[in-house]
C-alpha cells in the first residue's frame, strides 16, 4: 500500500472500526440510579404507607392475624376519635406554638448572628464562628440533665418554675436549633459575593439595611432551607418535652402520643398510627411549598457567571 | 472641583506592606489608570480610596478634604467592580436607584437621573430586566449605569474589563471612555492590561511591588520610561533587553552586544552615556518595531546586522520574527513581505535613535 491515496476533501465516509458507546453508558448509569432510587423509595416509603393502613383498621382486626397489608373493612373511627379528642387537639396546638415561636426566635437570632460572623469582621469572629458549631455537636441527651439543675436554680433564686410548661420548650429548642441554622447561615452569606455588600456600602446603606435588602432577599433560599430544619426538629423533638412535660394539657404531640395512647402494656395501635401520621402532616406541607423557593437559585446573575 | 490626593500613603496586611508610601496628584475631571501587574498594590490603592480598606499611614484627600477616617458613603465615590456586584434580586432600574433611595432623593429626581444614565449607557430598554438574563456586557453598563446616576466627585473603577471577552473589552473600553467624555468625572481605573492602560488614560500609573514606578502620559510612558519595569511593562510585545557593553573605540562609542555585533551610539546620547564606558550589568533596551527587514534608504542610526531567525509569527499587517543574540532572544516587526523564514539567516535593520540604556543593578534607565 505505499501508493495509497490521501483521502480527498470530497469524501465523505471515514472508514474504520467503530468502538464504544457514550449512550450505551449512559444508559447503564441510568439504569443503577433508578435501581438504587426506587431502593431507596421503597425502603423510606414502606413505614409511612404501613401506618396509613393501620390507621384504617379497628383494633380487633390489627390484633387478628391477617394480611397486614389488606385493610378488609376500611374505618375512619381513629381519625374521628383523635380529632373529636381535647387532648389530641391540645398537643397539636402545643406542637403547633411552640414549633412556630421557635423558628421565629431561631431565625431572628441566626440571621444576626450569622450575618455579623461572616461579614463584620471582628476580634474573636472566626472563633466564635467555630465556638457555635461545637455548640452543635453537643447532644441533647448530655444538656437535659444540667438544665434540670438550672432550672432549680431558677425556681430557688427568681420563684419561677418553668418544669412542667409546654412554653419552657420555646427557650429550650433555640438551644438545639440556633447553632446549626447559624452556622447554615454563616455559610450562605460567605457564599455571597464580598462585593455585593461593599457596592451596598458605597451605595450608602448601613449594616442593617444591607442586612435587610441586599443579603436576607439574596439569601432567601438559605433562610428558607434553615427555616425547614428549624421547624423539622422543633415539631419532633422528643426527649426535652419528655423531660420537662407531664402534665396532659403541657405535652406536645411526639410524648403526648406515646404517653396517653399506651396505657400501661395496652397499645391503641390504630390511634398510635392515626396520631403519628396527622402529627406528619404539617412538616410534609410545609416542604411542599418551600421546595420551590428552596431549589431556585436566587444568587444567580450577582455576579458573572 | 474633586482633586484626588495621595499623601505617604501605606497599606500594611499583618507585616506585609502591600502599599509602601506612595504620593499621587490626580487633578479634576481626570482619567488616571492604575496599572501593574497582580500583587503590585493597585488595587488596594483604589480600595482605599473608595474607603473599603483601612489606611495605615499618610493621607487621603478627595476635593481637599482628607478623607482618611471618612466612610466610603460620605466620600461622594462610585465604584465599578470587576464581577459587577449587581444586586441580584433587583432589577436594572432598582440597581440604579439603590443608592438615590438610600439617600432618600425624591422620586421624580430618581427617575430622572436613571433615565438619563440610561441613555448615555444605551440600557433604556432593559430597565425591567433582572440581572440573570443580561449579558455580560449589558451587565457591565448597569454597573456603570449605577455609578453614574449617583453623579459622584470620583468614579473608581476595579477591574472592570476582565471578565468580558477579548471583542467585548474592546468594545467596552471605548464605551468607557466615552462615558467620561460626555460626564468628565474625575476617574481611578485599575487593571493589568497595558493596552486597557493606554488607550483609556489621561495619566498612566504603573505600580510595582507596592511603589509607583512612573507615572506620565501614554507617550510619555512608551516613549522615555525611567525604569526596566516600566520600560518591559508598557508595550507590546515587550521592549527587547538585550545585555550589553560600551566601549570607545577609534573616537566611536559604541555599543557591542556580542563578539560579532555592535553598533554606534547615535551622536546625541553620546555625552550621557560615555560615563557607562566598560561599565557590567548594562542592558540595551530597544523596542520590536525598531528592529525591522532593510531598506533601500538609510536613515541616520540605523545600521544593518543579519541573523538567522528562530521562529516566524504572521500577524498580518506586520510578521513578528524572534531571533537570539549572543544568548538572549530578540523579537523584530518586519514587512509580511520582507521574505522572513524560520531557521534560515535574514538581513536586518536596527533603529538605534530609540534606543534606552538600562543599568541592570538598579534598574533604572540611564
Amino acid at each position: 500500500m505505499a501508493n495509497a491515496t490521501i483521502a480527498s476533501p470530497t469524501a465523505t465516509t471515514i472508514s474504520g472500526r467503530r468502538y464504544g458507546s457514550m449512550s450505551r453508558d449512559r444508559k447503564w448509569a441510568l439504569r443503577w440510579s433508578y435501581f438504587f432510587l426506587v431502593l431507596f423509595a421503597i425502603f423510606f416509603l414502606t413505614p409511612p404507607i404501613y401506618m396509613f393502613i393501620t390507621s384504617l383498621k379497628t383494633s380487633a382486626e390489627i390484633s387478628a392475624e391477617s394480611n397486614p397489608w389488606w385493610v378488609y373493612s376500611p374505618t375512619l373511627a381513629n381519625y374521628i376519635e383523635l380529632l373529636t379528642q381535647n387532648t389530641y387537639l391540645t398537643f397539636f396546638r402545643n406542637s403547633a406554638i411552640v414549633a412556630v415561636l421557635t423558628v421565629i426566635i431561631t431565625m431572628a437570632i441566626s440571621v444576626i448572628a450569622a450575618f455579623a460572623l461572616a461579614r463584620m469582621k471582628f476580634w474573636g469572629s472566626a472563633t466564635l464562628a467555630t465556638g457555635v458549631f461545637l455548640t452543635y455537636l453537643i447532644p441533647e441527651t448530655l444538656l437535659f440533665i444540667p438544665l434540670f439543675k438550672m432550672f432549680a436554680w431558677v425556681n430557688e433564686t427568681f420563684d419561677i418554675q418553668l418544669m412542667n410548661h409546654w412554653w419552657t420548650l420555646i427557650i429550650l429548642y433555640p438551644t438545639l436549633t440556633v447553632p446549626f441554622c447559624t452556622w447554615i447561615m454563616i455559610g450562605y452569606f460567605a457564599s455571597i459575593p464580598k462585593e455585593l455588600d461593599e457596592a451596598a456600602l458605597i451605595d450608602g446603606a448601613t449594616w442593617i439595611q444591607t442586612l435587610t435588602k441586599i443579603f436576607i432577599p439574596v439569601a432567601l433560599p438559605g433562610i428558607i432551607a434553615a427555616t425547614i430544619f428549624c421547624f423539622t426538629v422543633a415539631w419532633a423533638q422528643f426527649l426535652y418535652p419528655l423531660a420537662f412535660t407531664t402534665s396532659t394539657t403541657e405535652l406536645v404531640l411526639p410524648v403526648g402520643i406515646v404517653t396517653t395512647l399506651i396505657k400501661g402494656d395496652v397499645f391503641n395501635w390504630g390511634q398510635i398510627m392515626t396520631g403519628a401520621l396527622l402529627g406528619a402532616a404539617p412538616p410534609l406541607i410545609i416542604y411542599a411549598f418551600l421546595m420551590d423557593y428552596y431549589i431556585a437559585g436566587l444568587t444567580a446573575g450577582a455576579t458573572k457567571g | 472641583m474633586a482633586q484626588v490626593t495621595l499623601r505617604k500613603v501605606v497599606k500594611m496586611y499583618d507585616e506585609v506592606q502591600a502599599v509602601r508610601g506612595i504620593d499621587l496628584d490626580i487633578t479634576d475631571k481626570e482619567f488616571i489608570v492604575l496599572v501593574g501587574p497582580s500583587g503590585c498594590g493597585k488595587s488596594t490603592t483604589l480600595r482605599m480610596i473608595a474607603g473599603l480598606e483601612e489606611i495605615s499611614g499618610g493621607d487621603i484627600a478627595i476635593g481637599g478634604d482628607v478623607v482618611n477616617d471618612v466612610p466610603p458613603k460620605d466620600r461622594d465615590i462610585a465604584m465599578v467592580f470587576q464581577n459587577y456586584a449587581l444586586y441580584p434580586h433587583m432589577n436594572v432600574y432598582e440597581n440604579m436607584s439603590f443608592g438615590l433611595k438610600l439617600k432618600r432623593t425624591p422620586k421624580e429626581e430618581i427617575d430622572k437621573r436613571v433615565k438619563q444614565a440610561a441613555q448615555i449607557l444605551d440600557i433604556t430598554e432593559l430597565l425591567d430586566r433582572k440581572p440573570k438574563q443580561l449579558s455580560g456586557g449589558q451587565r457591565q453598563r448597569v454597573a456603570m449605569g449605577r455609578a453614574i446616576v449617583r453623579d459622584p466627585k470620583v468614579f473608581l473603577f476595579d477591574e472592570p474589563l476582565s471578565n468580558l471577552d477579548a471583542k467585548l473589552r474592546v468594545q467596552m473600553r471605548t464605551e468607557i471612555k466615552k462615558v467620561h467624555q460626555k460626564v468628565r468625572t474625575t476617574t481611578v481605573y485599575v487593571t493589568h492590561d497595558q493596552v486597557e492602560a493606554m488607550t483609556l488614560a489621561d495619566r498612566v500609573v504603573v505600580m510595582n511591588a507596592g511603589l509607583i514606578e512612573q507615572v506620565g502620559s501614554p507617550n510619555d510612558l512608551y516613549h522615555s520610561p525611567t525604569t526596566k519595569f516600566v520600560a518591559g511593562f508598557i508595550g507590546s510585545p515587550a521592549m527587547n533587553f538585550i545585555p550589553c557593553q560600551l566601549e570607545q573605540a577609534a573616537g566611536v562609542l559604541r555599543v557591542r552586544l556580542s563578539d560579532t555585533l555592535s553598533f554606534p551610539v547615535p551622536a546625541d546620547r553620546t555625552a550621557r552615556y560615555t560615563p557607562q564606558v566598560g561599565k557590567a550589568n548594562l542592558i540595551l533596551g530597544l523596542r520590536p518595531e525598531h528592529i525591522t527587514e532593510t531598506r533601500p534608504h538609510v536613515e541616520p542610526n540605523q545600521h544593518d546586522f543579519e541573523n538567522p531567525i528562530d521562529v516566524v509569527e504572521p500577524m498580518g499587517m506586520e510578521t513578528l520574527v524572534y531571533f537570539t543574540i549572543a544568548g538572549s532572544e530578540v523579537c523584530g516587526r518586519v514587512n509580511p513581505n520582507a521574505g522572513a523564514t524560520a531557521e534560515k539567516p535574514m538581513k536586518l535593520r536596527a533603529d538605534l535613535s530609540n534606543m534606552h540604556l538600562i543599568d541592570d543593578s538598579t534598574g533604572k534607565v540611564l
